[in-house]
């Protein structure tokens, strides 16, 4: 099968290091060939962030190059956008609806471009916008933002829920698992 | 077993599988995490160094000792240790030692973009370059066992594509080889000129030995497919030639980078048709290929700026790019921005409002650059900001001395701004220095350093006190202020400025983002105070921004109640919930 590629961004510090664990784990369980791109440093204090995925028979390039994803998992909005680029044609953008300001924007240099996701889903590009933070907060802790996004996934990917919630078990410590399930499941609900 | 893992802890186990007994490192970003791995295995001594030159001695020394070492760094770490580097060159080794060094193509996280395999061809020694977390793991052993073959410090370098990407790592079990006992020997150790002379001509020799290992190594592989088109690359590159091309054309892979084989290029080169080398960055293969009478096409048509891709290898033969779709309006970019309530901040507002010309350095405090502090002049390499401020002072014949500061962290200080604090106190700038003492080393994700009082596995230790250093350096005025209070901050600040004499100001407070600095109750914007002044914003804190009704607001998820932009507002408008700044601790305690 040809190399797949999936984008999972944000800002940093909200938490995309444990969504690409669990989509690494569930990936590697079905037997993929995968590999995973993270910057960390200077570009995890409060700027965007980026995470690449790659699964398939036989992975070479650890990163995600622009009409190459088939999903954008984005956790704020217009990250979303800035990062559309690399969804290939028919591919489909999973974001959280929560806004986080770019200091750009607070400082008064630029304006948050609020229509933006709409601009996208005009020109064709199937957007998926949850209120990811509310799901989570319903699930017991704003950080599960991340796994409500995956659940979210999981409705438009190929592995079964079950296979998910196995992984989801091996990836995150005992205590906080029963947390982690609810906020998958209501991610994963979310929009049907 | 197999289990996906990012390279650097790859590496780690590679060093670990290897029977390493001491690993020595200075944090640096894309290494980091090579140590951060290694300290997590019982059987391995490791530990932060205060920079890369003593981590490379403590390596050396651990060689001497008849142990396989090793020490890690980021590129320009490379630069510290060069000194070491260059002269373990002559002297070899008894247990193998392997030098890491981690590349960062794209400067995602550097203040320059310089290719360490120019190190390995200056000082003579052997280099690898893995292109994925298995070769990691088994270059990571490779390496030493060439270290003790050749008699040489071995290199292993690595990039942040490499250090920072997951791939699947089959493990096998940890293999310490016999410590070697320790034997005078002058002739191999003691590197004065007598014997470094007698030494120069074994390494030489080595070099062709090692050439001659390169011919047929196994990590220097050819995969044959088409012929009309040949690729020499390495590491990351050779995975973005195979996603473009897959076997339609044929590879020479190199696994080693230093020294480069001769016959195998000239073989290579015999069997294909147009000859490209992929390399990012400088064209040191390409180099070596015409050096030898190989005709390659390498810079002319591949970038030496930035991280290379599959795109951009493909745009590079001519290839149409991917169908993409792109909103017209354009997104604001995002910067890495000082987090809510670093205690950076406050200390920089006061730089900022007094106008003073403020030398930086390397660290989370360089963001003090950014809009709207725009706080920093300069920043140059670790410590260059003390030294280079009696510089300035120096040439300006004294007149910017009472405008002028420089910043420095405290474990960038303990680095290599000792030194220069030095210099001031020894040929008289009245230079005020300002240590910003977080009370870990941030950027890199929070590694201990020397003033911390804890080692690397979290143990306590020696907590050397930088008042005290500052003093036994040669610097009578050294004073302590809490960058939470923006006024006694001030007053030092000016004071110091003011003064005829060399000051330090250690800036205290630690990093916000430790897990034992509980934050305190958000402030709150009383909306009828409020005046729309936007003093506060001038703070650039990201929980404060303009509401639509034109008056300030917080962000009470992110604000951490640190209290500095209540303290800026001229009407009071700012209201702490429910702690006041009477509570916060004092400044001198809170590092314990």
């Amino acid at each position: 099968m040809e190399t797949k590629g999936i984008v999972i961004c944000g800002v940093g510090g909200q938490g995309s290091l444990l969504a690409s664990k669990l989509l690494g784990r569930v990936l590697v369980n079905e037997g993929y060939d995968i590999k995973v791109s993270e910057v960390h440093g200077m570009s995890q204090r409060g700027g965007s962030v980026i995470t690449y995925v790659r699964y398939g028979d036989k992975v070479y390039s650890p990163v995600v190059q622009s009409g190459e994803a088939e999903f954008v998992i984005s956790f704020e909005r217009i990250e979303a956008a800035r990062y559309a680029h690399l969804l290939k044609k028919g591919g489909i953008i999973i974001t959280n609806t929560q806004r986080v300001d770019p200091m750009p924007v607070i400082t008064g240099a630029a304006q948050y471009p609020e229509e933006i996701l709409g601009e996208l889903t005009a020109k064709g590009v199937q957007v998926e916008a949850i209120d990811a933070l509310t799901l989570a907060q319903e699930a017991g802790s704003a950080k599960a933002v991340n796994i409500v996004l995956m659940g979210q996934l999981a409705r438009h990917f190929h592995i079964d829920y079950d296979k998910w919630i196995a992984a989801l078990e091996q990836t995150v410590k005992p205590k906080f698992v029963e947390l982690n399930k609810k906020a998958f499941r209501l991610g994963y609900e979310s929009g049907k | 077993m197999k289990e996906l893992m990012i390279g650097n802890a790859a590496v780690a186990r590679g060093l670990y599988e290897a029977g390493v007994q001491v690993v020595s490192s200075y944090p640096g970003t894309p290494s980091t995490e090579i140590t951060e791995f290694s300290a997590t295995y019982d059987e391995v001594y490791c530990e932060w160094a205060p920079n890369e030159k003593v981590a490379m001695e403590a390596a050396f020394g651990a060689s001497l000792q008849g142990v396989r070492s090793a020490c890690c760094m980021k590129h320009v770490g490379l630069n510290v240790a060069a000194d070491p580097l260059f002269t373990l060159s002559y002297t070899g080794v008894t247990g193998g030692l392997v030098v890491c060094v981690a590349d960062d193509p794209g400067m995602h996280s550097s203040q320059n973009e310089q290719d360490s395999r120019h190190y390995a061809v200056a000082a003579k020694v052997p280099m690898l370059e893995p292109a994925d977390s298995q070769e990691c793991k088994d270059f990571a052993k490779l390496a030493f066992e060439i270290s003790e073959q050749f008699d040489t410090p071995c290199m292993l370098r690595m990039c942040t594509r490499i250090a920072h990407a997951q791939s699947v790592v089959e493990l096998e079990e940890r293999v310490v080889p016999e410590k070697k006992p320790y034997v005078k020997n002058p002739q191999k150790f003691i590197m004065a000129p007598a014997n470094a002379i007698a030494r120069h001509p074994f390494v030489e020799e080595r070099t062709e030995k090692l050439r001659a290992y390169a011919e047929t190594a196994p990590v220097n592989r050819v995969e044959m497919g088409g012929t009309d088109i040949g690729i020499i690359t390495s590491g990351t590159c050779y995975q973005y030639c195979k996603e473009v091309f897959g076997d339609s054309v044929s590879i020479l892979k190199l696994g080693m980078l230093n020294p480069l084989p001769v016959e195998k290029i000239r073989e290579f080169a015999g069997k294909v048709g147009k000859l490209y080398v992929v390399e990012e960055l400088d064209g040191v293969i390409e180099s070596h290929c015409r050096s030898i009478g190989v005709d390659v096409i390498g810079k002319e048509r591949f970038s030496a700026l930035g991280e290379f891709s599959q795109k951009s290898i493909a745009e590079a033969f001519g290839m149409e790019p991917k169908e993409t779709v792109t909103a017209d309006t354009q997104v604001p970019v995002r910067p890495p921005v000082m987090c809510s309530g670093c205690p950076h901040r406050g200390l920089y507002y006061v730089l900022a409002k007094n106008k003073l010309t403020v030398l930086g350095d390397i660290g989370c405090y360089t963001l003090g650059m950014a809009p709207p502090l725009c706080a920093l002049d300069s920043t140059l390499c670790m410590g260059a900001s003390i030294s280079g401020l009696h510089g300035f002072n120096k040439a300006s014949g004294g007149e910017t001395e009472n405008k002028t500061v420089c910043v420095i962290g405290d474990s960038t200080f303990m680095h290599s701004g000792m030194t220069g604090l030095a210099n001031v106190a020894y040929n008289g700038s009245n230079s005020t220095v300002i240590i910003l003492d977080n009370s870990i080393t941030g950027m890199t994700g929070h590694q201990q350093n020397p003033t911390t009082g804890y080692n690397i596995k979290g143990d306590p230790a020696t907590k050397i006190n930088l008042e005290a250093l500052c003093h036994a350096l040669g610097i009578e005025r050294v004073r302590v202020v809490d960058p939470y209070d923006l006024e006694g901050t001030e007053k030092a600040v000016l004071e110091e400025l003011a003064v005829e004499a060399p000051s330090v100001i250690i800036s205290r407070r630690p990093c916000v983002l430790l897990k034992y600095v509980k934050p305190k109750a958000p402030v709150a914007v009383n909306k009828d105070k409020c005046r729309s002044c936007k003093r506060c914003m001038k703070l650039g804190c990201p929980s404060i921004h303009m509401d639509a009704d034109g008056k300030a607001g917080i962000d009470n998820t992110l604000c951490v109640g640190c209290g500095v932009c209540e303290q800026l507002c001229p009407f009071g408008a700012i209201e702490h919930t429910e702690a006041t700044m009477a509570e916060l601790p004092p400044a001198q305690s809170v590092a314990q």
